[in-house]
């Protein structure tokens, strides 16, 4: 889209080619969505025919915990009688170097989410405006306008925004595919290096969510060490963003990138190409407060990062509260044991509602989503019209927010990105519900029907009311009483993909 | 193959310049009353901390908002949850009422089409992204904050010209040197997409003139470009006049609503008026619905935290508390900046006078050892380690005069800013000049007041006179 012309004729007044494009990303279904839920969002009481917001992967089910930490510890805050003799030091407070007890406490709590299997240094902690201004500072560290980062795909939608936009760095994607569930190889990652060098295309570096959003799946540690020294011998650089480190919930341990250079010998890696993103937006819930951390192993990078955080320091007022709260072990120990556990619940009881309506997901340990295989439902197999087709079906009529597969650059039409951990297990249910109607009354019809499709949706829709609570309550009971609470245990009920 | 960006390589950070070698120098051995009495004097941070006492007293009046609860249940859910870039309707509604007291509600501000950010900072650069291309330029009157050539043009690789003002008619903008930074521009291949000016300014502390901001509107409007107005120092005006914001020009020429209006952005943040850089309050207006748009968009890489939102929507819708506070913050504000004004005096040293801001532009000029640079750094090194003062040298802020330094008054205690001064008066009455001072010090400072009257007398009866070169 190129860049509108303002009258009035001379170009002085003309808005910039970044105000003015669309590189931003909005105008993607990704956000049409949300648009959809804005108009007419669910409420178990007020509006229960509303559209429930699946499409945002918020991390809503530990919030008790931090609410009841900052009733119980009002020094933290220095608002309240106990705190505000720290007001003005605080409020006056703009180093950008932050507080030295925040850093210090998002170190503690970095090493925490990965079992204490690394430490981190405080002196390499810089903050920015959530990961978004993370990811977006260390592109503008590490890569001049023109340059190239390879990232897998699919990949978090709005890194089209955040890595390109206003940097002006290209992302070449690292197609993965099903026939291998969707996991990132390094293989691909050097095949698609050199195409990319080859089209004379100047490749800075590799990037990559771990544990991954949208596929919910960690990488795992060879793979991890073997990308690694790739980079180091092509001299590229690594990004990993570790947004969702410590929302693995079964499975494996995660193995962080920091772990990987502790434990590779310096011959096979060079620690100055390693960077870490990261965030307490997902882990912790707490999106609103903008804590963003990018975390650099290059002496040049951290300086110059933390230059730019000017740009997007955390608040000193957040700052303090969270020095408090994170350099509590015993609240951090139990927030991240509790957070797992309830993750790992909602993802059980999720799939298993989904299992019952022939719905396949990609085996995943982590993440606050599902990669739901909706593939069987194209109307057309292989097609991302009706992929967008089946996705506005699943707004209007089934009334969720989902995210479309095509929104992440992913290369097969029919995947969806579907969040289970921003409602509360009523909206759950009721969601589950309304998916297991929508393919039972579905699963009669022929691909090419479509438009009795659209009818027996409607008749679906009237039904609602009436949403019964027998099947799924039991299942969910059974859930609890199989023991299947229990953290890190990888739930025997998990669909296989189909392949 | 180059392992980092330009960015990294560059010193386009502008951080190794004076104005922050003396924050680093200050770093090392901060003054402390009773922990370090001789340690280094921080004069060269504009920070209003003036005013604590009045925010720490309405936190405790007000418990809901300072323990995230309204109406007495816990909101900290929904705080914890909102990262919507729009920012919150309630804070937004009341950093526009805010900006209306300010102005002594004679203009109103659109909520809409404010736009947050991460500090001024932000909103500075933010408006720059949406404004220039790499390679354009903006025209700045200097001197100017030191942090510009980082904010406008760090990553954003903007250009900016500057229009230079010096001390022969109190360092304000004239036609001829506007015409002559929009000639360099092109000169230079830039392509000039608008002037930005801060109002009131920093460093000088002084206010622009209806006038001068009449003359501004006239320029971008023959010119076709956009105007920035950082009002960031909007609320710290102590003198005798009302802070004359664009936007009252605007309103004045009947211009509200018209194409120019859409070329015209303020920038605003509670960094300065309230005390609360820490908070990273910033702010973005303007009336063009594009620019809202996009700037909007890229707030995303610079949010305000929801909890200081909520906080701050709380303190500022208090009306009571705001126009007690403005009213206040102006009072201490204008004897603290009095009491460094004749603290300088009785130390042989003027300023430019000023009606605002939290720091003066001294003239230091009679203490350089020749009129260069150079001799404004031998001065500048001597005051930071010998005297043990951390001031700004004008050469930071790209003044085209050397000699000029601007001083904060309003980031210490009375007591502090006593010791200061003393420490000044001492060193200047060991120097060579300072004893010829001292000795005709009489006659010299009735001479300089009657100048500084006299420049004073100019500056406000600007109507009076013909309309040429000023």
């Amino acid at each position: 889209m190129g860049s509108l012309i303002k009258s009035g004729g001379v170009s002085g007044a003309i808005l910039s080619r970044i105000a003015t494009n669309d590189q931003h990303g909005e105008n993607s279904e990704y956000f049409d969505g949300w648009k959809a839920y804005d108009k007419d969002p669910f409420h178990l009481s007020r509006n229960p025919h509303g559209i429930i917001q699946m499409g945002l992967a918020e991390n809503q089910l530990c919030l008790d915990l931090i609410k009841d930490w900052i009733k119980e510890n009002p020094k933290a805050s220095v608002c309240t009688p106990e705190g505000v003799y720290q007001f003005s030091d605080i409020a006056n407070f703009q180093d950008y170097h932050g507080l030295k007890e925040f850093r210090q406490a998002i170190a503690n709590f970095m090493g925490k989410a990965r079992g204490g299997r690394v430490t981190f240094d405080p002196e390499r902690i810089v903050m920015s405006g959530g990961a978004t201004g993370a990811n977006e500072t260390i592109m503008f560290c590490l890569a001049d306008p023109g340059d190239v980062f390879l990232v897998p795909s699919p990949y978090y939608a709005a890194f089209d925004r955040d890595l390109r936009w206003r940097t002006g760095v290209e992302i070449v994607p690292v197609h993965c595919s099903s026939s291998n569930n969707f996991k990132l190889t390094v293989e691909a990652v050097e095949w698609a290096y050199k195409k990319a060098v080859q089209s004379n295309k100047n490749v800075k570096g590799l990037l990559f969510t771990n544990p991954s959003n949208p596929l919910g799946t960690i990488l795992d540690k060879d793979t991890l060490k073997n990308l690694v020294r790739f980079v180091t011998r092509n001299n590229i650089h690594l990004v990993v963003d570790e947004i969702y480190a410590a929302t693995v919930f079964a499975g494996e341990n995660f193995a962080s990138v920091a772990e990987v250079v502790k434990d590779l010998d310096s011959s096979e890696v060079n620690v100055d190409l390693i960077h870490i993103v990261y965030s307490l937006s997902k882990d912790m819930g707490l999106p609103g407060f903008r804590v963003g951390i990018v975390y650099s192993y290059n002496d040049s990078v951290v300086s110059c990062a933390r230059k730019m955080s000017s740009f997007g320091l955390v608040s000193s007022q957040t700052q303090f509260m969270l020095a408090s709260m994170l350099s509590d072990d015993s609240f951090v120990d139990n927030f991240l044991m509790e957070s797992s556990k309830r993750l790992g619940i909602r993802h059980g009881v999720f799939t298993l509602g989904l299992k019952k309506a022939d719905i396949n997901c990609l085996i995943s340990t982590a993440g606050l989503f599902v990669w739901m295989d909706l593939r069987h439902l194209l109307r057309v197999r292989n097609s991302f019209e009706s992929e967008i087709e089946l996705w506005h079906i699943i707004i209007d009529k089934v009334k969720l927010n989902v995210s479309p597969g095509s929104s992440f650059q992913c290369t097969e039409p029919g995947w969806f990105r579907v969040c289970f951990a921003n409602m509360d297990d009523d909206t759950l249910h009721v969601a589950l519900r309304r998916i297991q109607d929508f393919v039972s009354k579905n699963s009669n019809k022929t691909a090419e029907k479509a438009s009795d499709n659209d009818k027996l949706i409607q008749n679906n829709n009237a039904k609602k009311q009436k949403w019964k609570q027998s099947n799924l309550r039991l299942s969910f009971r059974r859930l609890y009483e199989d023991g299947l609470s229990s953290p890190g245990i990888m739930s025997p009920h998990s669909p296989l993909l189909r392949t | 193959m180059k392992q980092l960006s330009t960015k990294v390589t560059s010193n386009g950070h502008g951080q190794d310049s004076s104005y922050f070698l003396g924050w680093e120098e200050y770093e090392k051995n901060p003054y402390d009353e009773i922990k370090n009495p001789n340690g280094m004097i921080q004069m060269g941070l504009a920070e209003n901390q003036l005013c604590f006492d009045l925010i720490e007293s309405w936190l405790a009046k007000n418990p809901d908002a300072a323990s995230l609860k309204r109406k007495g249940q816990s909101i900290f859910k929904e705080l914890a949850l909102f990262q919507d870039y729009h920012g919150m309707p309630e804070f937004k509604k009341a950093m526009a009422e805010f900006m209306e007291e300010i102005r002594g509600n004679r203009v109103t501000f659109d909520p809409k089409k404010i736009v947050l950010a991460a500090g001024s900072t932000s909103a500075n650069e933010n408006l720059m992204f949406c404004l220039a291309e790499p390679g354009d330029a903006f025209l700045l009157p200097t001197p100017y904050y030191p942090g510009f050539d980082r904010d406008l043009k760090w990553r954003t690789v903007a250009e900016i010209v500057p229009i230079h003002c010096s001390s022969s008619n109190g360092f304000q903008i004239t036609e001829s040197a506007r015409q002559q930074a929009y000639q360099q521009a092109h000169k230079l291949g830039l392509k000039v997409k608008g002037v930005l000016v801060t109002n009131p300014s920093n460093p000088l502390g002084t206010a622009l003139t209806r006038r001068e901001l009449t003359l501004l509107v006239d320029f971008i409007t023959s010119k076709n470009i956009h105007l920035i107005s950082d009002e960031i120092y909007s609320g710290t005006m102590f003198g005798f006049e009302q802070f004359i914001s664009v936007m009252d020009v605007l309103k004045d020429k009947k211009l509200e609503n018209t194409e120019v209006s859409k070329r015209v952005h303020v920038v605003y943040s509670l960094s300065k008026d309230l005390g609360l850089p820490g908070f990273r309050v910033g702010a973005i207006y303007s009336n063009d619905d594009m620019i809202v748009s996009a700037a909007t968009k890229m707030s995303s890489f610079g949010l305000v935290s929801s909890q200081t939102q909520y906080l701050l929507s709380a303190l500022l819708s208090d009306k009571k508390f705001t126009s007690q506070y403005l009213e206040e913050n102006q009072k201490r504000l204008k004897s603290r900046q009095k009491r460094l004004v004749s603290g300088l005096e009785s130390a042989g040293i003027t300023c430019l006078r000023s009606n605002a801001g939290l720091f003066c532009w001294v003239d230091m000029r009679h203490l350089l050892d020749t009129n260069t640079f150079e001799a404004e750094l031998d001065l500048w090194k001597k005051i930071v380690y010998n005297v043990k003062l951390n001031i700004s040298p004008g050469s930071s802020c790209h003044c085209t005069e050397p000699g000029w330094f601007r001083v904060c008054f309003a980031n210490m205690s009375e007591d502090t800013l006593d010791l200061a001064l003393k420490r000044l008066k001492t060193f200047v009455e060991s120097t060579d000049c300072g004893r010829m001072i001292s000795r005709s010090s009489h006659e010299r400072l009735k001479s300089l007041r009657k100048k500084t009257v006299s420049n004073w007398v100019f500056r406000v009866s600007w109507s009076d006179r013909v309309p040429d070169e000023r």
